[in-house]
């Protein structure tokens, strides 16, 4: 809570320009947004707190669970879909036993889609905890798995 | 500017063309080293950008500088951005003194050691050779072709990326070296508002956000009003599918970017900038924020610059993601801290915008433009492009294609020619379709793709021009499954607000799921439900143009439309026969396993997600058909290839 | 600046600044629409009011697109049906389309809206909505499958009661209107004015209905049946049943509550005499001791929800006297029931109310007495309106009677409390009297009866000059109650109502009524005031009976818990 305090502080003469930032900042901190964060988010910026979580809830970016140790985005670009990343949702989603946009119970893994993460000509691509990795397929996947979880 | 002292006074002055007799000559060395006309010691250059990287660049510079420790040679090592060319990254550069520039693609950490082996004892490993830079100082290599020879950089016209790949884009020398800057030290030393509003004007310059607004309209519009405040607002959140034109332009040229903005800044009388990218840029947003420090540091931003009385202040703002926050009202109410919902139009943001103060918004690629025009004059500009559309226009080139590439053509460009360049679709394959600009834009037919590249011709046709993402499709693409994917973008990226798009977009991805997936009981009722779900695409997607609030909804069914004309047959395949021809729609399809093939392993059984292959271990599986969804997993994990669907 | 345009075919003239929407209906012209309300920012969302404006490439939405000169508009064109018909369908899509069990059916945008656009066949088919019914708060369910998002509810709750309990949440079709959190209604902030319900045009929003609950306690013989009259409701629910407001209805009223199997009716407006005694006699004393001034009414549950969620610091001020509903049903559970001889627990109390935050009033802890609430039940007056259809009574033709004794006949005064500005005008009347011992001198102030926001009067009373300050519609209070905070407002006493206009647009009244409906409403309140004789609460002789004999028949140590109450602090997501 006081990585919150202190961007709170740090903001303390913010009006609502500075809410999406400052809401990028608390989950660059804390991995998601909680609900202590958005009141006081709220309170700062003397806003409803139903602002904010509208507004948050209507970008892909925010979450409002942690994440897991391991955070997979599986790009669903147009490169990336012709490569077929839809079986990678598949297998991650039955692997982990998990759908997009949650995390698994023991807090290992996060799954989510993504537009486009700018590496088409690698298609398919997904990050693992904002790291790369491209040209997936079924059997590169464990290998891929294994070495994220070493970094 | 009394503060900034030795080497940036130089730096300064050059910018400013006042250069003093007695600095010309330091000027021209300093200008001369940072050119790296001539070097003392081998230059590795790295390019470094997202894509790079996922190809393993970084590696690469490790390995670079693992070899230049261990064998302890002195190597100075740049990275650059990118050349345009993905698909053969990693790329690494190396200039020897008085030999030219040499480039090498695919090099992968493994193959750094052969190739500075060969480079460094002159002798050239080329199997890696890509080609080299011309210079007249400079020896050339023996059988490596030139750049400018290769035809996927002689049919460009190269302007707005003729730094990209060259240069360090985190240096701010390297930018002024080649002449950046100066133009918008001309502009505000020797220019007004309304001079530079004209020649933009004049120079024909169109929007390349998509809309194909003219500029120079834009920005007089916005400075004929009387207001205490008025903002620019550079639209860097490119987020059309298959589109990374602008990442590439600004994670290898920032300043370009930058001084473009002061220039358009100027221009309207604003001093507030904003540019809003994609958070998820990652490197971008280093790129750029680093990129106005160093403008800030120097002088060329903040207050009062250059003794003009012009003060500009740039902000870099990271949107969290939402595609319909490039439509220009949404974007400011998420800079204002809203929900990025578009509001109607008029008031346009250039009366009434951010904060209801005047706003310009403009493209990267519009603003990119600018500073060239500045230093070339309207004129050159005009001679470049057609008689309506000038300059050129830079293209993302993916999907089925040999080449996934970055590009920048004139205007006038036969569309072929950008499938030309990106290499073609892979071997074997035939040429089926290109769709572009994105989920807004049409699918074209090869037999069109003579058309020129330019909007009047788009508008003649009914083509969208869109922001530059090129999509091609072979024979391997699914017309409806890329039709489907475009609508579930489109369901998932509206932004919610009015009923033809919300509820539209929902509606329409229903329909197509249907008509790609088998029914429940195969009867021919189900076909005729089907059929008429295909003619309410038809008028739900005429209802949707017309009554959208914003161009997301008002072009989403683009893709479709487009679809339906071209590819009627292979709609009427799905609806009729429950046959996809391209094998993609994975629930029409039913797998089967080769009995002579199989060997038991129970691979595939273990992975099915609905446990619809049954048997038992080391004799041949079966496919329960009823249970099977298509999913083609099975085919995937079999090591034995017995899995086959029809 | 006025300037001609055509539309269909004829010349009309146009304002500068207008939009087409607001030109078209000054001729005359009808638009349909869902998502702009006239007293409501333009969204242009819902694409309904589209018209076609030739040379334009798209029709236009006629609600947010200024009219400009020489404009040609074509508002019932082919092509213009058929844009508004695909939308409902396409609305319609996935609406669970069950008028018949529906709440709205028979007063529902959408399906006049279907009905006049001739929507006859399912030709878009959706997955039907199904989501959670949000049941949580004592005064409103939210039906969302039902909603449509127009956005209309989410404005309201800004702009007019700057609550902000809804907005837009998720994006695209998963677009929802949510609360903070997407929490339940009663974690909310919501103060339960049920402004939203009589915005929103489907039933997605609509009240937690008592009616099955009171149908089946009227069948319980064991208990005495006691049902008390909001004066608001005498000036809305005639239109109903075709009877004018005024007078003659609470007779009628009367009647078929008798009918339907109340033993008691009471009128509510006879305890607003005694709160209004009881509140000019709180403010005389505070005005003497100077202390927590200005005086703050408390008679809007809604009010001091929020002055209790977003306020405390002004708990204080508050009036520490009931509201008039549950001061009657303290004391019809005491008094009243000491009187004929029953126990606390075998009377059921109900209250017929405009006011749909009663609901959650009635409820709170602080107004029960011995595990037992003063008020079991509150019908808005649209409950009540279904209530006399439901047991199918002719409400034109009834013989009127007269409430029931002793809570029977009021001053004036006492039903002027359905106005914004009525409670002010009583309490001056009487506090006048309570100080001077004389009568004031003119009892119609005009001041507090113009429809502004904020209204201020002074009044001379005595050697002091009294300073009144009334509110409506809780945008208007923040800058208000900011004064209030810093000792900036030298008023002695401010009157808040949550609702614009006060009661009688409360959330619990008819639905769709229009601005000149409204206006009569209000009209027929004063009506009563300048006819009637009796216009000051000290004047009541009813009351004055039930005054001298109340402590001997409730005991005096209960006096207090019968008449006032207290406020907490409330902890809510902001
Ligand atoms: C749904 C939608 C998405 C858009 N996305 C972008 C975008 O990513 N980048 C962009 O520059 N313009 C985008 N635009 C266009 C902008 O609204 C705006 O017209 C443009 O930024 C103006 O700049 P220009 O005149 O330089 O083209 C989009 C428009 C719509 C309707
Ligand atoms: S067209 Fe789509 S994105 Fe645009 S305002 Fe309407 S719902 Fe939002
Ligand atoms: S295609 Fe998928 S569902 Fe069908 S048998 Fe193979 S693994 Fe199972
Ligand atoms: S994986 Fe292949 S070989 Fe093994 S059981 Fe399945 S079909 Fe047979
Ligand atoms: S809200 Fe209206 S349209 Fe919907 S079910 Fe109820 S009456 Fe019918
Ligand atoms: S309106 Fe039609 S559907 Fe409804 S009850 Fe009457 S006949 Fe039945
Ligand atoms: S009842 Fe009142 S406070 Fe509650 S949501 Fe509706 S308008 Fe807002
Ligand atoms: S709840 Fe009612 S008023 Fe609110 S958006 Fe839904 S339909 Fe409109
Ligand atoms: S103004 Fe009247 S109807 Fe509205 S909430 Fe207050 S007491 Fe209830
Ligand atoms: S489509 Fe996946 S990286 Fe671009
Ligand atoms: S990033 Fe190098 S061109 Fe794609
Ligand atoms: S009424 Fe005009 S858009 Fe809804």
């Amino acid at each position: 809570m006081s990585g919150i305090d202190d961007i709170i502080l740090r903001h303390s003469h913010a009006t609502r320009d500075s809410l999406i930032p400052i809401l990028q900042e608390i989950q660059d901190e804390i991995g998601y947004l909680s609900e202590e964060s958005i009141v006081a988010v709220g309170k700062l910026l003397n806003l409803p707190t139903s602002k904010i979580y509208g507004l948050a809830t209507f970008y892909n970016q925010f979450w409002f669970q942690p994440k897991g140790k391991y955070h997979i985005q599986i790009c669903q670009g147009t490169t990336c879909h012709m490569e077929g990343a839809f079986s990678l949702i598949d297998f991650f989603e039955k692997k982990f036993n998990l759908k997009v946009g949650q995390t698994t119970r023991n807090g290992e893994y996060s799954l989510e889609i993504v537009p486009c993460l700018g590496a088409c000509s690698k298609s398919p691509v997904i990050s693992i905890n904002g790291i790369l990795y491209g040209s997936i397929t079924a059997e590169n996947l464990e290998e891929i798995l294994e070495e994220a979880a070493r970094t | 500017m009394e503060k900034i002292h030795g080497s940036d006074q130089i730096l300064l002055h050059h910018v400013l063309s006042k250069t003093s007799d007695e600095q010309k000559h330091i000027t021209e060395e300093k200008i001369s080293m940072l050119r790296r006309q001539t070097v003392s010691k081998p230059i590795i250059y790295i390019g470094s950008t997202t894509s790079s990287h996922v190809a393993g660049s970084k590696k690469t510079l490790k390995a670079v500088e693992e070899y230049r420790q261990e064998m302890n040679v002195d190597l100075e090592i740049i990275e650059v951005g990118s050349i345009g060319l993905c698909s053969l990254e990693p790329i690494m550069d190396v200039q020897l003194p008085g030999r030219c520039r040499v480039s090498f693609q695919k090099v992968t950490g493994d193959v750094v050691a052969t190739i500075l082996d060969g480079v460094l004892n002159n002798f050239l490993p080329s199997e890696f050779a890509l080609a080299q830079y011309r210079n007249p100082l400079h020896q050339p290599w023996f059988n490596v072709p030139f750049f400018d020879d290769l035809p996927f950089f002689k049919h460009q016209h190269r302007l707005l990326l003729e730094n990209c790949g060259l240069i360090n884009p985190e240096s701010i020398e390297d930018y002024i070296a080649w002449g950046g800057y100066k133009a918008f030290a001309n502009v505000i030393s020797n220019y007004t508002h309304e001079e530079v509003c004209d020649a933009i004007d004049k120079s024909g310059l169109r929007g390349r956000g998509g809309g194909g607004f003219p500029t120079g309209k834009k920005w007089k519009e916005t400075l004929s009003i009387a207001a205490n405040q008025k903002y620019f607002i550079c639209n860097a959140d490119e987020s059309d599918p298959g589109a990374f034109m602008e990442r590439v332009l600004m994670e290898s040229d920032p300043h370009l970017i930058i001084e473009g903005i002061a220039i358009s800044s100027y221009a309207v009388g604003a001093n507030k900038a904003i540019i809003y990218t994609r958070n998820r840029y990652a490197l971008t947003v280093i790129r750029l924020e680093k990129a106005i420090q160093q403008a800030y540091d120097l002088g060329l931003l903040g207050f009062n610059i250059f003794d003009s009385g012009f003060n500009l202040d740039i902000s870099i703002r990271k949107g969290p993601g939402a595609y319909v926050c490039g439509e220009e009202t949404a974007l400011i109410k998420s800079i204002e801290g809203k929900r990025g919902m578009p509001n109607y139009k008029p008031p346009f943001p250039s009366t009434k915008g951010l904060h209801g103060k005047p706003t310009v918004v403009n493209n990267v690629e519009t603003i990119a433009n600018v500073p060239h025009i500045i230093n070339n004059g309207f004129e050159w500009f005009n001679t470049i492009g057609t008689k309506q559309s000038k300059g050129t226009k830079l293209f993302s080139v993916s999907g089925k294609v040999n080449r996934v590439c970055l590009l920048e053509v004139p205007f006038g460009t036969p569309l072929s020619k950008l499938v030309e360049l990106a290499g073609g679709v892979p071997e074997g394959q035939k040429l089926k379709a290109v769709q572009i600009g994105g989920p807004s834009g049409e699918c074209i037919i090869p037999e069109d793709l003579q058309t020129p590249i330019d909007f009047e011709s788009f508008k003649n046709k009914g083509l969208a021009m869109g922001a530059g993402g090129v999509i091609v499709y072979d024979d391997t693409v699914c017309i409806i499954d890329m039709v489907k994917y475009f609508m579930n973008f489109i369901k998932h990226e509206s932004c919610g607000k009015c009923i033809p798009c919300r509820e539209g977009s929902q509606r329409m991805l229903d329909i197509l799921t249907a008509i790609s997936s088998r029914p429940a009981n195969s009867d021919g009722h189900g076909s005729l439900e089907r059929f008429k779900g295909v003619i309410l695409l038809e008028s739900m997607a005429e209802v949707m143009r017309d009554t959208s609030l914003c161009g997301l909804g008002q072009t989403a069914s683009n893709p479709l439309i487009s679809a339906l004309k071209h590819f009627k047959n292979e709609f009427e395949e799905h609806i009729f026969e429950r046959k996809c021809v391209a094998g993609v729609c994975r629930n029409l399809r039913i797998y089967y396993i080769d009995v002579e093939k199989c060997t038991g392993c129970a691979a595939c059984a273990k992975r099915c997600p609905t446990n619809a292959i049954i048997g038992t271990p080391r004799s041949p599986y079966f496919v329960v058909e009823e249970k099977c969804i298509g999913c083609g997993i099975c085919e995937e994990v079999c090591k034995f290839s017995s899995v086959f669907f029809k | 600046m006025e300037f001609s345009i055509e539309v269909n075919n004829r010349k009309i003239q146009a304002r500068k600044g207008d939009t087409i929407l607001e030109t078209l209906t000054q001729n005359g012209i009808k638009i349909p629409r869902l998502c702009s309300v006239k007293s409501l920012s333009p969204t242009g969302a819902c694409r309904i009011c589209v018209v076609e404006v030739e040379g334009m490439k798209n029709l236009v939405a006629s609600c947010s697109y200024p009219v400009s000169e020489g404009m040609v508009i074509h508002t019932h064109s082919p092509r213009v049906l058929k844009a508004r018909k695909v939308l409902v369908e396409l609305l319609l899509s996935n609406h669970p389309d069950d008028c018949l069990y529906c709440e709205r059916n028979g007063n529902c945008e959408l399906q006049d809206l279907s009905y006049e656009l001739n929507v006859r066949e399912r030709r878009i088919t959706g997955v039907k909505s199904k989501l959670k019914l949000d049941l949580s708060s004592p005064c409103l369910v939210r039906d969302s499958s039902k909603c449509i998002l127009c956005g209309r509810c989410v404005r309201v709750c800004d702009e007019i009661q700057s609550v902000s309990t809804f907005e837009f949440i998720n994006r695209g079709s998963k677009t929802r209107i949510g609360t903070s959190m997407n929490r339940d209604l009663n974690f909310s902030n919501c103060i339960g004015c049920g402004q939203c319900i009589l915005t929103c045009p489907t039933k997605a929003l609509h009240e937690q209905s008592s009616l099955d609950r009171l149908q089946t306690e009227l069948y319980n013989d064991k208990q005495q049946k006691v049902i008390q009259l909001d004066p608001a409701i005498m000036a809305s629910i005639g239109e109903e049943f075709g009877v004018k407001p005024g007078k003659e209805i609470e007779g009628k009223l009367v009647a078929s509550l008798r009918k339907i199997g109340f033993n008691y009716v009471f009128s509510t407006s006879f305890a607003a005499d005694m709160v209004l005694m009881e509140c000019a006699a709180e403010l005389k004393q505070r005005m003497e001791t100077k202390e927590n001034l200005p005086l703050i009414s408390s008679f809007c549950p809604a009010w001091v929800k929020y002055a209790e969620q977003f306020y405390p610091e002004l708990l204080p001020h508050l009036s520490k006297v009931k509201s008039p509903a549950l001061m009657l049903g303290a004391i019809t559970k005491s008094y009243f029931a000491n009187t004929i001889g029953v126990k606390q627990a075998d009377i059921l109390s109900v209250v017929a109310t405009p006011c749909l935050a009663r609901k959650f009033e009635s409820q709170r802890i602080e107004l029960t007495r011995n595990g037992i609430s003063d008020v079991d039940i509150v019908l808005t007056t649209r409950e009540l309106a279904h209530l006399i259809r439901i047991y199918g009574i002719d409400l034109q033709n009834i013989e009127p009677l007269l409430p029931d004794l002793p809570f029977r006949t009021s001053s004036s005064s006492g039903k002027l409390y359905a106005n914004a500005g009525g409670f002010t005008e009583g309490v001056l009347r009487t506090l006048y009297f309570q100080t001077t011992g004389k009568e004031i001198p003119t009892t119609k102030i005009s001041e507090l009866r113009s429809i502004s926001g904020i209204k201020e009067y002074e009044q001379k009373i005595g050697k002091e000059q009294v300073k009144v300050v009334v509110s409506n519609g809780l945008t208007n209070i923040n800058s208000l109650v900011k004064a209030i905070r810093e000792g900036k407002l030298d008023a002695h006493f401010v009157e808040i109502v949550a609702c614009q206009g006060g009661c009688v647009n409360g959330g619990g009244q008819p639905i769709g009524l229009s601005v000149k409906d409204k206006k009569m409403h209000a009209k027929s309140i004063y009506d009563i005031d300048d006819t009637e004789i009796m216009k000051a609460a000290h004047k009541n002789a009813l009351l004055k009976d039930v005054y001298d004999k109340f402590p001997e028949v409730v005991g005096k140590k209960n006096v207090d818990i019968l008449l006032y109450t207290r406020y907490t602090k409330r902890d809510v997501l902001r």
